[in-house]
């Protein structure tokens, strides 16, 4: 599927102004400029499509509607039915979600002596994780430090990230790049063994090391294939639907459903550390996602009927770089790294509109302000809009063959439907990316309910109100590295009491007594991607749920 | 618009698992099972060519080859007779990875299998991440770690090659114990990052991360907007083409 005609056109004009633009350059917006934008254009700002919540810890505060919808809703269990006299496993950690957060984990816990149990949804590593292309963040190069990675890390989230635990995240950094490196993870090295290090969106210093455009896939992979040869037990397909709380609301563990079986499994543990990562497809506002099929949310809505407190829940990070064309494709990620190598983002007439390493947010904003108010936009033949981003421009940059050294992937994703992206440029539009908010939690990666840790996409304050590019992988594994060990610690002199649903009853009555009376149960587990009719013939013809 | 009906109305024949299915055109064979009415549980993972989760194989109508692909990355053609493979069995070792030395003791000691190669190029052509198989078995088979590892690095693990191998080895397994090895025990370590840590456990950056920590807003935006950045290093890499 090579570029149609009515794109074509476009195309000579990027090639056009190309050499013009490698000589110039494009201003950065001030922090009153970008204020000015991300108001008038990022979706965040679109008040219409969030809704304050009716019950719980965070009632009152704006949530989008998607995610209104699922805190909003009743548990998959009745309290009141439900046997919790059967127990099924009993362990010291367990562990709910086998992504990069949950398996690091799993390793540090296990390493303190204690029993532990990663329970997940789909495989182990069927995860966000597994698709991170760009890079993790580290302040390890001697011109760069902590303290200018801190104050990165603040600028980009609005200064209103938590101190604690932005001071954990980059202190930790060097830290967790030798932990990897010594578990044996492949990274983009130079002869001696220096990283070769990239700008981010941004980030002040070159500190995103990478391992080609697979670094989520290698770190993952490793931590898995080292957790596997130290034993670590992992239930595959079977998600947590629910926490249990013993009746001085300390968790004690966690109600499993088998996916395959469709059993529910009572599983006991003297601490539980949530690792579920993001909520990519509950598709916010109708965008399409970079996320895998099983980011949907539950940690959050389990934590929240627990008792556990959200921040920042009412900011979604848009990546400005989703692919717009080929349809086949649309919304997966092209990763910053683009940018990152010097691509620049043109509109339909062959012109720059944005300095490419603002933050995510601002870049985002810029590019659907071109597709819409400046209708400059690029239109394909299903009537996606999308402006270019030139790739080509990487070669000339940095030496032809570096494309293809150092996005692989890349090229490969648009090779498959007929797209050279070292000779043609690739049409994007911003695609839901990242939950910058989530669980509140501590720089030791406790949560404000006892015995329950939280680590990862799920948890919110580190990143404030966005994120940038490379310090969740990196976030992952300081926090599911603190998480581990706090569990474990925790698990050694905990004294957990009868588990209980109580809460799940409170929940119900709290939704009753606002008012909402609804069939909506949630988790979800997984989005419904069958077509409409498949759905109206599996409920008989009646309705649609 | 018109273009636009006409995509829409558009359907193709695919058999799933033998049974028949109009589907619109142009979706991938991942969407194409979901809009027939699945709801996958298995067979699916990243929806986007990272996790290997949704392998599949299938042949068209009249055409005597097997032919093999990722369901969410290859487009759902007109006669496609498909099934996935969820899962295959594949043993992978276990190991102590700081134990052992990057050498074919190594490999051949947890994979005795690779000897059995036939050098038949299945693998290779069924992977759909294109990559070498069979030279990267090769490789691991005679010692040679580094390039194990660098001609395995982009392996997504989907098991299309290990369905389909004679001699019953577990590829992925083999390519994962060689890029331990290879960036463990071969690969330098950075020393940039040794010097990081002895800073950091020597407390020099403390000082000034209190002072940020403490800092009011207004500060901080200060601070943040006039912090001086690198420039973007924009010399071509010393690494050519070729390499
Ligand atoms: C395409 C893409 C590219 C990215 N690129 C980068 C990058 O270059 N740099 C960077 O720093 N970050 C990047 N990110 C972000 C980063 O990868 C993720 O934020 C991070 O990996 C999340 O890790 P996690 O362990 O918290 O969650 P995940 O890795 O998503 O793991 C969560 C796990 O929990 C499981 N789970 C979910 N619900 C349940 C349940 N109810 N019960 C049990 N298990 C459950 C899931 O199936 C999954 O296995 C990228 C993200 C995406 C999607
Ligand atoms: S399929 Fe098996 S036997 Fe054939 S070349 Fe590959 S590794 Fe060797
Ligand atoms: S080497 Fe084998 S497991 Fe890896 S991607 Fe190729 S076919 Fe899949
Ligand atoms: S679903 Fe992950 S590779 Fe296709």
């Amino acid at each position: 599927m090579p570029y149609p005609e009515m794109m074509q056109e476009s195309i000579a004009k990027v090639e056009e102004t190309r050499s013009r633009r490698l000589r110039e350059s494009f201003p950065r917006l001030s922090l009153e400029e970008r204020q000015r934008l991300l108001e008038a254009y990022h979706p965040d700002y679109r008040r219409e499509t969030f809704r304050p919540l009716a019950v719980g810890p965070n009632k009152g505060d704006l949530v989008p509607n998607e995610l209104a919808d699922l805190l909003e809703a009743k548990s998959r269990i009745d309290p009141d039915l439900f046997d919790l006299s059967r127990v099924d496993y009993e362990t010291d950690v367990l562990i709910i979600g086998g992504g990069g957060a949950g398996t690091a984990a799993a390793l540090w816990a296990q390493e303190q002596g204690v029993d532990v149990l990663i329970a997940t949804k789909l495989r182990w590593g069927d995860a966000n994780t597994m698709m991170a292309q760009g890079g993790i963040q580290a302040a390890d190069k001697p011109n760069d430090s902590p303290a200018r990675h801190y104050l990165d890390v603040m600028g980009g989230g609005g200064f209103v990230n938590i101190p604690e635990l932005v001071k954990a995240l980059v202190t930790d950094a060097p830290f967790i790049i030798r932990w990897l490196e010594s578990l044996g993870v492949m990274f983009d090295k130079e002869p001696d063994g220096t990283m070769i290090t990239v700008h981010g969106g941004g980030t002040s210093r070159r500190r995103m090391h990478s391992c080609r455009d697979y670094t989520g896939m290698e770190i993952m992979r490793v931590l898995r294939d080292e957790a596997r040869n130290r034993g670590i037990q992992a239930w595959e397909f079977r998600p947590a639907v629910e926490l249990l709380l013993d009746e001085s609301r300390q968790c004690v563990g966690v109600i499993l459903y088998d996916l395959e079986t469709e059993e529910y499994f009572v599983v006991r543990a003297k601490a539980v550390v949530l690792a579920t990562g993001g909520m990519g497809r509950l598709h916010i506002q109708g965008f399409p996602t970079t996320n895998h099929y099983g980011a949907t949310a539950d940690g959050i809505v389990i934590a929240y009927r627990a008792g556990a407190r959200m921040i920042f829940m009412d900011t979604v990070q848009y990546h400005p770089t989703g692919v717009a064309y080929p349809e086949q494709i649309l919304g997966q990620l092209v990763t910053e790294k683009v940018r990152g190598l010097g691509a620049h983002l043109i509109n339909v007439d062959g012109e720059r509109f944005i300095y490419e390493l603002e933050t995510r947010d601002v870049v985002s904003a810029a590019i659907i302000r071109e597709c819409t108010d400046k209708g400059k936009g690029v239109v394909t033949p299903t009537g996606m809009v999308g402006v270019w981003l030139d790739t080509p421009m990487i070669d000339i940059l940095r030496g032809k063959g570096t494309i293809q050294r150092a996005l692989p992937a890349m090229v490969r994703q648009f090779a498959r439907f007929g797209i050279d992206i070292t000779k043609e440029p690739i049409l994007v539009y911003p695609t839901q990316h990242y939950q910058n908010g989530g669980i509140i939690i501590r720089d030791d990666a406790s949560s404000e309910i006892a015995g329950l840790f939280v680590a990862g996409e799920v948890s919110g304050g580190v990143h404030g109100r966005n994120r940038l590019m490379g310090n969740s992988l990196l976030d992952i594994l300081v926090f599911g590295r603190r998480a581990g060990l706090s569990a474990a610690e925790w698990a050694k002199q905990a004294s957990p009491g009868t588990p209980t649903l109580d809460h799940v009853r409170d929940y119900h009555r709290q939704l009753q007594e606002a008012g909402i009376n609804t069939d909506r149960v949630s988790p979800m587990l997984l989005p419904d991607y069958t077509s409409e009719i498949a759905r109206i013939r599996r409920l008989g013809g009646v309705t649609i749920g | 618009m018109a273009v636009q009906t006409e995509v829409a109305t558009e359907t193709v024949t695919v058999h799933i698992m033998g049974k028949r299915y109009e589907v619109p055109k142009g979706l991938t064979i991942l969407k194409a099972i979901e809009y027939a009415g699945y709801r996958l549980v298995r067979g699916v993972g990243c929806r986007g060519g990272f996790c290997g989760a949704c392998a599949t194989v299938y042949r068209k109508a009249g055409d005597f080859r097997l032919k093999v692909g990722l369901a969410c990355q290859t487009v759902a053609e007109d006669g496609m007779y498909l099934t996935q493979i969820p899962f295959y069995p594949a043993t992978k070792a276990i190991y102590d990875i700081n134990a052992l030395k990057p050498s074919a003791d190594a490999v051949l000691r947890y994979y005795p299998e690779v000897v059995r190669c036939l050098q038949c190029g299945t693998c290779l052509k069924v992977c759909p991440q294109e990559l070498d198989v069979m030279r990267y078995i090769a490789a691991a088979m005679r010692g040679d770690i580094a390039k194990a590892a660098d001609l395995s690095f982009d392996c997504i693990q989907c098991g299309l090659c290990t369905s389909r191998c004679p001699a019953e080895i577990s590829h992925y397994h083999v390519a994962m114990l060689s890029r331990r090895l290879y960036a463990k025990h071969i690969a330098s370590p950075a020393p940039h990052l040794t010097q990081r840590l002895e800073e950091i456990r020597a407390g020099k950056f403390d000082a000034e991360l209190e002072a940020l920590m403490k800092a009011d807003k207004e500060t901080l935006r200060k601070l943040y907007a006039e912090r001086d950045i690198e420039p973007e290093e924009l010399v071509p890499s010393t690494k050519t083409d070729e390499d």
